[in-house]
């Protein structure tokens, strides 16, 4: 569905923008139709970027992305509006999306208006509610609301539904769990992983490990910018194979385990662009030599 | 007991009445231990932490003592506290990016803050060379401006900085929460080091993850709404937690290696009461599958085992 084909982006930096800083070097994967596919990365990996560049929030320097086989980066006008028909992001900060001002519902109004002017009344009051209820939350609860009688996960699931509403194919949802609290984070990644089932994508940016390994099929690990490893996530965290990975992999804090804080600290491994190698079948890893 | 806080409550002035974000807390902390204290955003946690050093102009201290090495602190009382600020009582803030001043050099700095509590720089200057050493930062980061260090460097600078005059009781309030997990890991294993040295007496680690706090802490109290539910050595808040709140959060973690198709973990329904008026009886009663007749009244914190305290009266 949607494909990445060797994107890179580069930045300038300095006082006159004479240096360039590549925030994303030569990266190609692709998510499938119902496919959740978690891209994790520490900051600075550049995987907010690439999130911004499958949203055209930012150019690609580099490559190209396609989905459904034509390149996105042609899209002017009405074809970028339909391309936000299939294509949505939902973002970090859930309470900084929403105008205090006006009630929290407000978001649905613009998807109305913009996408479907002709709809009547009575029938968008019923899409709003079956979106509502699709992303677990009670609309007599909910609706009519003002963001601050809700709380960080019923807002962030707000968004969801904002998004459900559109019939889109593809989510990209950046860090959407890392401001809410343990015990209202795990009903937004079990309802990422519910909504695959009605055929969403979901690509998946994290930082955070355990969040990757639960809901994904896939797992992408990035680092500078470039891919270092990249396969099924069974495979990758039960098995990992660059360095890197498994120094991430041994600095994740465990519940049932405990730190073994006198051993050796693994190094820094050193860093280089290498190409990626087929381990075992599906499981690719940077620079691996068997 | 290097900390011994009674019945300590706080509430937050607003416009609409008293915020009762800390209602009567009571717990210890012993010579040379961590304790972690775990909660959700609103539990209290911070509150708690703030007041033990610094209490905000919106914060009132409605009642309980706070007593660290056998002597009372003033917390209520802005002024008297300068005493023990920094020397006996220290914090290291949440964002290191931004504690530093970043029109100064870091030796200045450190220079003027031993100043303003009447230390002499040149006393401790060969004890920082030491520490810094420790932390695997060069001697010259004191000539330099904090913008010429990265966000890593500047964390362990902002560690070494408040625990130079050998405080009895550091807190450090999510201090790892901005920063990538292996530096995180960094961090929380360099405080950890930094007990074992004998540079802090006690420490009071305040986070919203409970996997990292396990993880360096002996003790870990979980708060709810402003009170305490639980605490207990680390392990056995993990393994074998009684209060249904601590349970649920605990169940509610996903770790590496479970995954969605295999095992599906189940959040808590519903949010904490508004702190503003709670409910009387417990405040984990809404959400509680456990909960009946009696949670409408508040339980007391029973030690149901030796350093177990769990306020839940189906525990």
């Amino acid at each position: 569905m949607l494909s990445l084909h060797s994107i890179s982006k580069d930045y300038r930096t300095g006082a006159f923008g004479g240096a360039t800083m590549t925030a994303v070097r030569d990266v190609s994967f692709d998510v499938g139709v119902g496919e959740v596919v978690s891209l994790i990365g520490e900051s600075g990996s550049g995987k907010s970027t690439i999130g911004r560049m499958i949203l055209r929030l930012a150019s690609v320097t580099r490559g190209k992305v396609t989905f459904d086989g034509a390149d996105i980066s042609a899209y002017r006008g009405p074809a970028l509006k339909e391309y936000y028909r299939d294509v949505q992001g939902v973002f970090q900060d859930p309470f900084s999306c929403y105008n205090p001002v006006f009630r929290a519902d407000r978001v649905f109004a613009m998807i109305k208006e913009e996408y479907f002017p002709r709809v009547p009344r009575e029938e968008w009051a019923e899409k709003i509610e079956a979106a509502v209820e699709a992303v677990r939350l009670n609309p007599g609860e909910v609706l009519g609301k003002y963001p601050h009688q809700l709380s960080g996960g019923q807002l962030q699931r707000l968004l969801i539904a904002r998004a459900l509403l559109l019939d889109i194919k593809l989510l990209v949802a950046d860090e959407i769990t890392s401001m809410l609290d343990a015990s209202t984070r795990i009903d937004v990644l079990n309802l990422l992983a519910d909504l695959k089932a009605r055929g969403l994508g979901v690509l998946f940016i994290t930082h955070d490990l355990s969040l990757g390994n639960y809901v994904s099929e896939r797992t992408i690990v990035l680092r500078r910018g470039s891919i270092v490893e990249m396969g099924p996530t069974n495979l990758v965290f039960g098995n990992p194979l660059h360095p890197y990975t498994i120094k991430l992999l041994d600095s994740v804090p465990r519940l049932h385990e405990k730190w073994d804080v006198d051993a050796e600290r693994p190094a820094e491994p050193a860093w280089a662009v290498e190409p990626l190698v087929e381990a075992e079948p599906g499981h690719f890893v940077a620079g691996y030599a068997a | 007991m290097a900390l011994r806080v009674s019945d300590l409550t706080v509430h937050y002035r607003t416009l609409r009445g008293a915020v009762k974000a800390l209602d009567g807390v009571t717990f210890e902390v012993g010579d040379g231990e961590i304790l972690g204290l775990a909660g959700e955003s609103g539990s209290g946690k911070s509150t708690l932490g703030k007041s033990l050093i610094r209490m905000d102009g919106r914060m009132r201290h409605v009642g309980g003592t706070v007593e660290l090495d056998g002597k009372e602190l003033p917390i209520g009382d802005d002024g008297a506290m300068n005493r023990f600020r920094y020397k006996e009582v220290s914090l290291i803030p949440q964002y290191a990016m931004s504690a530093l001043n970043p029109t100064r050099k870091i030796g200045k700095m450190v220079a003027d803050l031993l100043d303003s509590h009447g230390v002499r720089y040149k006393s401790v200057e060969e004890e920082l060379g030491r520490r810094l050493d420790l932390v695997e930062l060069p001697a010259e980061v004191l000539g330099k401006y904090p913008i010429e260090l990265s966000g890593g460097m500047k964390q362990r600078m902002v560690m070494v900085i408040s625990t130079l005059l050998d405080p009895s009781l550091l807190i450090a309030d999510e201090v790892t929460s901005a920063l990538d997990v292996s530096t995180q890991k960094a961090v929380a294993t360099t405080l950890a080091g930094f007990r074992n040295r004998g540079f802090v007496k006690s420490m009071i680690f305040i986070t919203h993850d409970i996997s990292l706090t396990h993880q360096i802490a002996d003790t870990i109290m979980v708060m709810y709404a402003g009170k305490l539910a639980e605490k207990a050595p680390a392990d056995t808040v993990v393994r074998a937690p009684r209060h249904p709140y601590t349970k649920a959060l605990i169940n509610s973690l996903p770790e590496v290696g479970v995954q969605y198709a295999e095992r599906k973990l189940a959040g808590i329904p519903g949010s904490p009461p508004s702190l503003l008026n709670p409910p009387a009886g417990c405040r984990f009663r809404d959400r509680c599958p456990l909960a009946f007749d009696k949670c409408g009244e508040q339980p007391p914190a029973v030690e149901v085992a030796p350093g177990h305290l769990v306020a839940c009266c189906k525990a």
